[in-house]
């Protein structure tokens, strides 16, 4: 074997290493699409906290508890659109790419994300419950990012850096309550729009 | 130099081998069909290779059920993964020396 082969080699085994590890088809484009979901739910979360405290359009009768209520169907809206955009426009690339998308990678993948994002769900849930709604969002923000980073082990890109992203400005909201829908709109939305950029720049083209 | 070569592998002298020992390297186990998979062969070629890194003993096979299914997963030993690491740093080493 001349030393071109023993390169290749190594290329091979560094190459196979990478696939059977991790999941190369994340979509760039959901993580745009996220973005731009959780700032329009940003803006109608505003806009309706905004028009509960001036009382113009007549929202401000609904007693404080159905409000919470709306406010939390719109945050569901936004992670129902999220996620089934992530799950088609994977799958479709995983398609294209020749890529399964239900592998023992992608299990993994998705059960180092959704662990630390379910703790963080329920612990969000038991804020509520003793009424420190403040720390509501950054919470969020926290555990989304610790399940980004979680789970950066198992896929190409810059997911570790969007976690990292997203766990800084969760601390930092924790010392701004009330602004905490300003902190949202910037991990959930910005930050997805640049990743997503990023990513589809780098992968999807 | 002798040194050197005597440390490339006879038993990796080939893609599939080693691509089935790379795979096992970073994975605690694997089964047929995800090995088949990642490296994109038939069933009676991987088998063949298999058998082959079975036999130096650089491979762990262990058959179960799944539900009804009988399903084999393969895991790297001890000694496959000594050899292995030694087959890598005498491919660097050779290509480094030029």
């Amino acid at each position: 074997m001349s030393e071109k082969d023993y390169l290749q080699d190594l290329t091979e085994i560094k190459s196979i290493m990478n696939k059977s590890t991790r999941f190369i088809s994340l979509s760039g484009m959901s993580g745009i699409l996220a973005g731009v979901y959780a700032l329009i739910g940003a803006f109608v979360g505003k806009f309706l906290i905004n028009s509960y405290q001036q009382g113009e359009t007549g929202i401000e009768h609904l007693p404080i508890h159905y409000f919470e209520i709306l406010l939390l169907v719109v945050a569901s809206i936004v992670l129902l659109l999220s996620v089934s955009t992530a799950f088609l426009l994977t799958s479709k690339k995983a398609k294209s790419n020749n890529e399964k998308i239900w592998t023992s990678t992608t299990r993994r993948l998705l059960k180092s994300f959704i662990v630390p994002l379910f703790t963080g769900g329920l612990l969000c849930i038991v804020l509520y419950q003793y009424n420190l709604i403040g720390l509501i969002a950054p919470f969020m923000l926290i555990f989304y990012g610790l399940s980004c980073v979680n789970a950066s082990k198992y896929t190409l890109g810059n997911i570790e850096y969007l976690g990292m992203a997203n766990i800084i400005t969760g601390l930092i909201a924790t010392q701004f309550i009330g602004y905490g829908i300003y902190f949202w709109a910037l991990g959930f939305g910005v930050f997805h729009i640049i990743y997503g950029t990023l990513m589809y720049t780098k992968y999807d083209k | 130099m002798k040194d050197i070569l005597k440390n490339i592998n006879k038993a990796f002298d080939n893609r599939i081998r080693l691509g089935i020992m790379s795979a096992l390297m970073v994975n605690e186990f694997l089964d047929f069909n995800s090995l088949k998979e990642i490296l994109g062969v038939t069933d009676g070629n991987l088998a063949s290779h298999i058998k082959a890194l079975e036999k130096v003993e650089y491979l762990i096979i262990e058959k179960q059920f799944i539900g009804k299914k009988p399903n084999t997963r393969y895991s790297i030993s001890k000694l496959g993964t000594l050899e292995f690491k030694k087959h890598i740093t005498a491919l660097e080493k050779l290509i480094n020396k030029n």
